[in-house]
């Protein structure tokens, strides 16, 4: 795969992992943060959580298990949680980058 | 494995465990009969596909068989998983897999019990986690568990049996309540005495013995319960949540 396509799922899944959570818990796109954390504003309550892990698997195509569900805690933590099922956000790719192109 | 006949999407889509036999090969018979498409689970796939090639006989728009032991958690998320991938919806988990277990409290093995809750409670709980899951995203969903007239009543002899269903009336109330905002209804039907091989151990003298506390004056059959978990599913049943709903012949009367 070449930087550019790595480039557009980085885009991609970001963008999709922000239009879930808004579509989750009926928020303005614009209000979803890395920060963001569960229990923070009254939209992500416990209802939506699950809504919202409804939402994510049906984005990315996988089933989570209880844990992932529980440690969802923030943003950065589906982040995080998503890239362990292999979801590639912006931090693994810059990672894959430095490994691909780094000094030899 | 694949559905025996292409997908018909309008069709609901129906999951229904302990499918291979009793009051859940019941339920799936009278799903097929309404064109569902039909996923269905037991250990057993060899009887599975038996009932599965009913099912399609009477007009189930699919019927699947997913060989599964549901006490093994990381199987049941693979089941859940291939439903996903395969359906990626959910319309109505009928949680009919259950075992019995007919002894006094001290002769009841705490092994025994908990191999009781594993499967009656763990189970159908793990069910209603990953079913809603599907069911969640699309606001709509019907989970029907499997209580029991001993569960609401007691049984002397039946102390671990009756725990394990009065469990299943407890998640049944409580999930109406959590779910209910998300447009998924969870009731539950309360058989008395059924005829299935869960019974088939009871005397004719026993079966007599309990005949005389039904007002019908007989015992069961499993379409008699399945008719009632056939209107649960749909939405006839639209209003109905929450409720434990005896099955009988006024035995709890």
């Amino acid at each position: 795969m070449t930087a550019a396509k790595h480039t557009d799922l980085q885009i991609s899944n970001t963008g999709r992992l922000k239009h879930a959570f808004a579509t989750a818990l009926a928020i303005d796109v614009a209000r979803i943060s890395d920060d963001l954390a569960y229990n923070s504003i009254a939209e992500w309550d416990s209802t939506a959580h699950m809504l919202l892990i409804a939402e994510l698997e049906n984005c990315f195509n996988l089933m989570l298990d209880t844990d992932d569900i529980i440690d969802m805690s923030s943003v950065q933590m589906a982040k995080t949680i998503l890239s362990k099922h292999g979801v590639v956000f912006d931090v693994v790719f810059d990672h894959a980058t430095t490994n691909q192109t780094g000094p030899a | 494995m694949e559905p025996a006949v292409a997908p018909h999407q309008s069709a609901p889509i129906s999951l229904v465990t302990g499918a291979s036999r009793g009051i859940g090969a019941a339920v799936a018979l009278r799903l097929a009969a309404l064109g569902h498409h039909l996923l269905l689970t037991a250990r057993n796939k060899l009887i599975l596909t038996t009932i599965a090639e009913r099912c399609l006989k009477l007009g189930a728009a699919s019927a699947t068989v997913l060989p599964c032991d549901l006490t093994d958690q990381a199987a049941v998320l693979h089941m859940f998983n291939q439903i996903k991938q395969q359906h990626q919806r959910l319309d109505n988990l009928v949680n009919a897999a259950g075992m019995m277990q007919d002894s006094v409290l001290g002769m009841t093995k705490l092994a025994d019990l908990q191999a009781l809750f594993s499967l009656n409670v763990s189970a159908s709980y793990q069910c209603c986690q990953l079913a809603t899951r599907l069911m969640s995203r699309q606001k709509s969903g019907n989970i029907v568990n499997l209580a029991s007239k001993v569960g609401e009543s007691g049984a002397i002899g039946q102390s671990a049996y009756a725990a394990s269903k009065a469990a299943i009336s407890g998640l049944t109330k409580a999930l109406a309540k959590e779910l209910g905002p998300n447009g998924i209804r969870v009731n539950a039907v309360a058989p008395g005495f059924i005829e299935t091989d869960l019974t088939a151990h009871y005397s004719d003298d026993q079966k007599q013995q309990l005949c005389q506390q039904i007002s019908l004056g007989r015992t069961g059959q499993a379409d008699e319960v399945a008719a009632l978990v056939q209107f649960l599913c749909s939405s006839d049943a639209s209003y109905l949540n929450g409720q434990i709903i005896a099955v009988d012949g006024g035995f709890s009367l």
